[in-house]
């Protein structure tokens, strides 16, 4: 019995012991792999302006992740979904980490070009509520850890309306031709024709889809600026009335011009979320988690939340009293107080169909406007001070008389020389 | 010995010929590959037969690069003649400002005639500080057609003004010694003489403007596509690498034609000679 006893406990101590070593093996050998990572590199797939970088003294991510773990960040950037995914697509390049958003997600993860992530070197992961968990997107949460999370919305400049605008219909409003603003990139675009037909943005329906396009091209009548990130120059500088766009950047432009306003139309808006992702073939996968898990580390988060002034999906940040953007009704709008889609990827046949579709609305030219694309148009805006056009056509003709006065005395004054140089 | 200098300028010539095969030749045997395959790889004429819905598209694009070009042949002729016929100092000066704005970058350039043509632009501002009303120039095919003559208008100019400066003055004072009159001189002497440079010229500015898809972006506001546009738009948005191809293969034939026009015009401008 006695025997039996002690090898009982013999027995119990080694497998103790085993079970402790193990455990203590396990983390020590995690520590010594991250040790190992010194020196390597890890090569960062972002968005243009979308990670703090140490400017105006806010925090330098980047700088901050080589200090810590003594890894190398190559970081290039992006300015959207589809040059990203070409990019990927036609080779050459190898990412470790990218920033796609929700309806890419699901397309990359479709044709296997992300990597499972391993939570558990993930621990901040904890800091993401359940709202922004399991989306469609990304249904059993293995491949993407959310960034940032945003909305679209119509920007105005309140000194340039006539009325406040709630509606995506006042991008077709013919009082503001000339001073209108739309995304130049398909999928935001039909989204905003779709909201005001009441349309699913996942559509798969064809005729739906032409009649979006229908949509766009009546549009053109009023000349909208089919633009990208020239939205900050041309809304900032009073260049156009009403544009399209997204909310954090729209925070942005009101700092350098305070008549910008913000609405969320009522026929509905995109939501999105841009996620940081690992790519499949990624040659440096635990530094690359590491990375995720150092985008979430509160302070961290926040840096970038406040330098990129979308919304946060990190709770750690959102509830923090001290973050800039704390409950700012924008960023965080309560939920419900308006209709909301996400994108969702689609077919590669409504794909083809988008975009040949969205050739035909850039190429279409409306009847009433064709002079415009060959001469010089004139501004039919109301908004602009407008005399009497006989007075506006007195003023250029003084004007150019003028000018060629001046031309003329100038070529009698050299003539004159001339000759009195000859006399001489 | 002639084998030795076969084989020494075979020698010699085969970095270039290794260039031109891997930068030149391969690229485009891939546009030929690419326009007939669809995204498996099979062969597949539907790229060919999508484009003739952009057919309004080579047209505007054409009869933009053929204005941009008269615009600039208009300007770039008489003041080549004029630098040509400067002292060398003044010659070297006026050559230098010419060049000058291709120091630097071309998209910075039509990025900043955007601040200058804006309703709230530069020009519009002035305009009302003197009490006149704005003009609405942005995001008119007249905006396009000025950022793509201020951008190639360098490319007119030095070919005309070297052909220019070369000209045997000579030639030019047998004419007037033969009775010619100042419109005669310059009709039958000194317009067959600079024709070389003029067609070098025109071939120089007419390929960019009609491919060029930023100018049409920046200051048509991209209301209006450019060809250059729907190919651009084709590789980096809709990944559709073989529309992209068939319409870039058509845009190369169409040049390669007009380019074949502009050399028959300028052997019988030798012919004149």
């Amino acid at each position: 019995m006695k025997k039996f006893l002690s090898a009982f406990f013999a027995l119990l101590i080694t497998a103790l012991t085993f079970s402790f070593s193990s455990v203590s093996a396990s983390a020590l050998a995690k520590k010594s792999d991250i040790e190992a990572l010194r020196g390597t590199k890890l090569y960062v797939y972002n968005w243009g302006e979308y990670i703090s970088d140490g400017e105006d003294d806010t925090l330098d991510v980047n700088a901050a992740f080589t200090e810590k773990y003594g890894i190398q960040v190559v970081y290039d950037t992006f300015d959207n979904n589809e040059t990203m995914y070409s990019k990927l697509k036609s080779g050459g390049v190898s990412y470790d980490v990218v920033f796609p958003s929700d309806y890419m997600i699901e397309r990359m993860i479709s044709e296997g070009l992300l990597e499972k992530i391993d939570f558990s070197n993930v621990p901040n992961f904890s800091y993401i509520p359940e709202k922004y968990r399991n989306l469609s997107y990304d249904p059993t949460n293995e491949y993407s850890v959310p960034y940032t999370v945003s909305y679209v919305g119509l920007i105005y400049n309140s000194k340039m309306v006539y009325e406040k605008p709630d509606s995506w219909a006042a991008l077709w409003d013919e009082n503001y031709t000339n001073d209108i603003l739309m995304f130049d990139n398909p999928r935001d675009a039909f989204a905003i024709a779709q909201s005001l037909l009441g349309m699913d943005y996942n559509m798969e329906s064809e005729t739906a889809w032409r009649t979006a396009a229908a949509l766009l091209k009546e549009q053109k009548t009023v000349s909208p600026g089919y633009v990208n990130d020239e939205i900050f120059l041309k809304m900032e500088s009073g260049e156009a009335a009403l544009g399209p766009y997204y909310v954090g950047d729209f925070l942005t432009m009101k700092e350098n011009n305070e008549d910008l306003e913000f609405v969320y139309p009522k026929e509905g808006v995109n939501y999105f979320l841009d996620c940081a992702c690992i790519l499949k073939g990624t040659k440096n996968k635990l530094a690359a988690e590491l990375y995720l898990n150092f985008l979430n580390e509160p302070e961290v988060a926040q840096a970038n939340a406040e330098y990129i002034c979308y919304g946060s999906p990190n709770e750690a940040v959102y509830t923090n009293e001290d973050y800039e953007y704390y409950q700012n009704e924008l960023l965080y709008p309560e939920e419900g107080a308006f209709k909301t889609q996400i994108f969702r990827n689609l077919s590669p046949e409504t794909l083809a169909l988008m975009s040949t579709l969205w050739d035909d609305v850039k190429n279409y030219i409306p009847s009433n406007g064709s002079y415009r694309y060959v001469f010089f148009g004139d501004d039919t805006s109301p908004l602009a001070t407008k005399e009497d056009l006989s007075g506006d056509a007195t003023k250029y003709g003084i004007c150019i008389g003028v000018f060629l006065l001046i031309c003329l005395a100038y070529i009698i004054f050299r003539f004159a020389r001339k000759r009195y140089r000859e006399n001489i | 010995m002639n084998k030795r200098t076969n084989l020494r300028a075979k020698l010699i010539s085969s970095p270039y010929i290794v260039w031109s095969v891997l930068f030149i030749v391969a690229p485009l045997i891939f546009v030929v590959y690419y326009a007939f395959t669809d995204n498996t790889g099979a062969f597949s004429l539907l790229s060919i037969q999508a484009l003739p819905k952009y057919i309004p598209t080579f047209l505007r694009s054409i009869w933009f690069g053929i204005v941009a070009t008269i615009i600039c042949l208009i300007i770039a002729y008489p003041l080549a003649y004029i630098i040509s016929k400067k002292t060398d100092k003044v010659q070297r000066t006026m050559i230098l400002l010419v060049m000058l704005p291709m120091w630097m970058s071309f998209l910075i350039r039509t990025y900043s005639w955007m601040a200058i043509l804006q309703d709230t632009g530069i020009i519009n501002s002035f305009l009302m500080k003197i009490g006149l009303p704005p003009v609405h120039m942005i995001n008119t095919g007249g905006a396009v057609i000025l950022g793509m003559v201020y951008n190639f208008l360098p490319y007119m100019i030095m070919p005309i003004y070297s052909v220019m400066a070369k000209m045997d003055l000579s030639m030019i004072e047998a004419c007037q010694d033969l009775g010619g009159n100042g419109l005669t001189v310059v009709r039958r002497c000194i317009l067959p003489l600079s024709m070389p440079g003029i067609v070098s010229g025109i071939t120089m500015v007419f390929v960019p403007s009609v491919s060029t898809f930023y100018i049409s972006q920046k200051l048509g506001g991209g209301s209006f596509d450019l060809i250059g546009d729907v190919i651009e738009r084709q590789f980096q948005q809709s990944y559709n690498y073989n529309l992209g191809a068939a319409i870039s293969l058509v845009l190369m034939v169409l040049i390669l034609a007009s380019m074949a026009v502009m050399n028959h015009f300028s052997e019988e401008g030798e012919m004149v000679i």
